[in-house]
């Protein structure tokens, strides 16, 4: 029917013209889209590698795509044929190495972009262990996250070491996650926020994000911890410098009575004896 | 000789055995229960007899089978009964067999009940999702059910191809006329068929609430089913450890003359690699397993803050294993899709020696990428972008498989049979799995994606679209082989293209639900993903229905019409069907030999096989 030559053009052609269609939707349509939305720098910068991600994959999708439906129209035996042979190729040496260093720059690529997001952003959200390689500059808000069977609190080292139920954080800071564990291992993931880190006991495991306007943010737990699992979630907020002000001297004066049962703020806290629990 | 046959050594005798001696253990484990035992007289747990009980349980198993007889008879000087080598009679499917032949269709069975069980377990999983707040199982019960699916997946799809079909089919594609260690070939499908059933038994002391994980320290804080997940999962790691050295022994050693490396059909090669890492990471399973039953039991402290342990050593033990695991599952996969596309596009396997490269590329990768899976867990985070860089350098040689694949089809002939079908469907739903797999590996991206239902869906992806539709590709290509029966065209196609779309309407929608913010293996979820996870759930319904309709065939066609099945309806150029269907006991009359090319479709550099067929049985 049609040379090899003319078969190569137009799967090529189908490539080009698909990718020409769809790159655009994925930059602009799909792009703006992608999670977690821009909660935050560190957020922000997430969708930007979903994006660059989708951008990367779209020409050899639609390769893929483009070959597979054009073989299962062109290659087809036609209806009620014997069975027939094709020729017999058993490869085709260019095409292999084009292929081989395509894929070779596209993994590179990636790799090395996002090794390259990883450092800028300081660990990207997530946690990066007690001692993080990329450490964000200046001044940072601590705030202890403490996971346990089956609910968050927080603990803020700057003001006392107070501890609350609710995650509250003053906008335009830039925020130092220390999770940890007293029982099994959990993770804090405050999605809007782009944060996610495993809460292990005995661990101080950090994560970096600077928060930007009031806003709130859902949390949950994203590592199977047992029974309620599925009911460990809890709403966060950013709120303005004063309001947060406020508030934290609010709940100082109401957990004073309380805080001297706390255990001293540590990185982490010794969890309690094994228990039996389902 | 009826009477003697009920109550020998057989399928019978092993349950009765299994039973008995599970009490015996039981009675066993409380005798040697000790006060030091802390938490015994309050919860009434005893881990250490149920661990005791399952041992006893499964030697009685294997010995009312008759794995004992040999090594008794020799070992008091007797000459060894030729029970397990008998030749003919439905009897031989119930209990020891060394016929390679047999023990693959023994594997198809046995491997298909469970994973339909798994099936069912999804599907009570997916009812429940079917509201964002409790519809129908506690939180216990559900979790059980997520534990249950996943582990027995896991476990039984790990033999899933090597099973029924490497048993089956390498020793012929490779000339032989057995496996190198029938014995333990036999061994291998009953050690999992106890498995099994020891994971159902979960159910009785109280399930298990740690997913297929088993993440220290939730599992060691948990009630006895855990004891039940870790026999289980210990039992398949043996299992697989023995599988895979009778694979390799079997195709370094029992080659027949003139089949050199180069010339072994490209499903041999997807045997050995997937053999190659069963042999390496089992053993890390079955330890780590045995330093958690010991945690359980013994009171050692492996994985317990407290005493010193780290549940990031089990984390990390874990996935050593973990990550070749799941290459254990995709590369059967890619050996059956590459085997059947050139049988159907009449065309030779396109780039062979690529082929092989990216498997064996594969196999040696996946051992460097666990911590991929650890990425936010703080280990060590300096280490996260070399994780990164080797997790994207697998998706090369994966990509030699899909230039393979592809070139393959290039000018042939496609003819769109059944199991071309699944093949085809194999490289699209292989692709979505492999971009998706892009972002979990991409460390920035990772942070929203992990442990969501993004990555859920993206190795179900992977697994279900991948290892499970060249499961069935295989078992239309080769099952009127094995049983000599035809299988239905027809309801093959409709169970086919009901299977297809349903997979990709569940796990496709699964992907942006994940990307939406729902975490994995959660029994609630926010409420504004309720229309979403509806549409899932009535998807994995169909998609439930599809494997009805499979069932019906299977069922329809290999028991009440039987068509016989001719040698080689495909007009395959593979050795297997250059024999009579079902293949002879013998497998072949004398030894064949083999020419250049595994698939000399198209002619030229000579035809291949020689072979001089078995005398058909009568
Ligand atoms: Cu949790």
């Amino acid at each position: 029917m049609w040379s090899s030559r003319s078969h190569g053009q137009r799967i090529a052609a189908l490539t080009v013209i698909g990718t020409a269609i769809v790159l655009p939707l994925v930059v602009f349509v799909l792009g703006p889209h992608m999670p977690p939305g821009k909660g935050t720098p560190v957020a922000s910068s997430q969708v930007t590698d979903n994006t660059v991600l989708l951008v990367v994959m779209t020409p050899f999708t639609m390769f893929i795509l483009a070959y597979l439906a054009y073989a299962l129209v062109v290659f087809r035996a036609p209806k009620g044929e014997e069975i027939v042979d094709g020729a017999p190729m058993r490869g085709h040496f260019k095409s292999q190495v084009a292929w081989l260093a395509t894929t070779t720059a596209a993994v590179l690529f990636l790799a090395i972009f996002g090794t390259t997001e990883l450092l800028a952003d300081n660990g990207a959200g997530g946690g990066g262990g007690p001692n993080p390689v990329a450490k964000p500059s200046g001044a940072v808000f601590p705030v202890q996250v403490i996971a346990q069977q089956w609910e968050f609190t927080y603990r803020y080292p700057t003001y006392g070491g107070v501890e609350t139920a609710t995650l509250v954080l003053p906008a335009g800071r830039q925020i130092a996650f220390h999770v940890t564990s007293l029982d099994a291992i959990h993770s804090f993931w405050a999605y809007q926020l782009g944060v996610k880190a495993d809460a292990n006991p005995g661990v101080d495991n950090v994560a970096y994000v600077r928060t930007k306007n009031p806003s709130t943010f859902q949390i949950r737990c994203a590592e199977l911890c047992g029974l309620w699992h599925g009911y460990m979630s809890d709403t966060g907020r950013v709120v303005s410098a004063a309001d947060f002000a406020t508030w934290i001297a609010a709940r100082r004066r109401q957990f004073a009575p309380s805080m001297k049962y706390l255990p001293k703020y540590a990185p982490s806290y010794a969890p309690d004896p094994t228990f039996r629990a389902g | 000789m009826k009477l003697r046959r009920l109550i020998g050594f057989n399928l019978l005798t092993a349950v009765v055995l299994g039973v008995v001696g599970f009490y015996v253990g039981w009675w066993l484990g409380h005798l040697v229960k000790a006060e030091s035992i802390e938490y015994f007289d309050d919860t009434g747990q005893n881990d250490i007899a149920l661990f005791v009980a399952y041992f006893t349980g499964v030697v009685g198993f294997l010995v009312g089978l008759g794995f004992a007889n040999y090594p008794v008879q020799r070992l008091l000087g007797k000459p060894p009964s030729l029970r397990e080598k008998e030749t003919a009679g439905i009897g031989r499917y119930f209990g020891l067999c060394t016929d390679h032949k047999v023990v693959g269709i023994q594997y198809l069975i046995g491997i298909g009940a469970f994973i339909f069980i798994g099936g069912l377990n999804a599907m009570l999983i997916r009812f429940e999702l079917l509201r964002p707040t409790h519809l129908a199982w506690n939180g216990n019960n559900y979790l059980t059910l997520v534990g249950l699916h996943g582990t027995m997946m896991m476990g039984m799809m790990t033999s899933g191809i090597l099973g029924p079909f490497a048993n089956y089919f390498v020793p012929l594609m490779i000339g032989a006329r057995r496996m190198a260690f029938p014995r333990i070939e036999a061994l291998t499908f009953w050690l999992l068929m106890a498995a099994g059933t020891i994971l159902m038994t979960a159910l009785a002391f109280g399930g298990f609430p740690t997913g297929w994980t088993g993440y220290a320290p939730l599992s060691e804080q948990s009630n006895m089913g855990v004891d039940a997940y870790i026999a289980f999962f210990a039992l398949v790691g043996l299992s697989m450890m023995l599988l895979g050295l009778n694979m390799l022994v079997t195709v370094i050693t029992m080659r027949a003359p003139g089949l050199s490396w180069s010339r072994l059909p490209i499903f041999v090669w997807g045997t050995i690699t997937t053999s190659v890492l069963m042999v390496l990471a089992a053993p890390v399973l079955v330890s780590t397993l045995f330093m958690l039953a010991l945690d359980r039991t013994a009171q050692t402290s492996f994985f317990n803050v407290q005493a010193g342990g780290s549940p990031y050593l089990y984390e990390n033990l874990f996935w050593i294993f973990g990550h070749p695991e799941v290459y254990v599952l995709a590369l059967p996969g890619m050996g059956i899709v590459l085997e059947i596309l050139p049988v159907f596009a009449r065309k030779p396997l396109w780039g062979y020696r690529l082929a092989v490269t990216g498997m064996v590329g594969i196999m040696l990768l996946s051992f460097l990428v666990w911590q991929h899976h650890l990425f936010v867990s703080g280990i060590n985070g300096d280490l996260r972008p070399f994780y990164m860089l080797s997790t994207e350098l697998i998706s090369l040689p994966t990509g030699f498989i899909f230039v393979c694949a592809l070139g393959t089809l290039w000018a042939g002939r496609i003819r769109l049979t059944v199991p071309m079908l699944f093949a085809l469907a194999w490289i699209f739903n292989f692709l979505v799995g492999g971009l998706s797999g892009v972002f979990l590996s991409d460390v920035p991206s990772d942070v929203t994606t992990h442990g969501s239902f993004f990555s859920m869906a993206h190795f179900h992806y992977t697994i279900m679209g991948g290892l499970l539709f060249a499961f069935f590709g295989a078992i239309y290509y080769w099952v009127p082989k094995m049983t000599g029966f035809e299988l239905n065209e027809r309801l093959g196609k409709i169970h086919f293209w009901v299977m297809f779309i349903a997979f990709n309407s569940t796990f496709g929608p699964l992907l942006v639900i994940g990307f939406l913010g729902m975490p994995r293996r959660v029994v609630t979820y926010a409420g504004y993903l309720q229309g979403a996870n509806e549409w899932v759930s009535i998807s994995a319904f169909v998609l439930g229905a599809s494997m009805l309709v499979f069932l019906v065939n299977l069922v329809w066609t290999q028991v009440f019409v039987r068509t016989p099945a001719a040698a080689n309806p495909w007009g395959s150029k593979s050795i297997e069907f250059q024999l009579p269907s079902p293949v002879p006991v013998h497998n072949f009359d004398r030894i064949p030999t083999f020419g250049p090319d595994p698939y000399p479709y198209g002619g030229i550099e000579g035809t291949r096989p020689v072979v001089v067929p078995a005398r058909p049985t009568a």
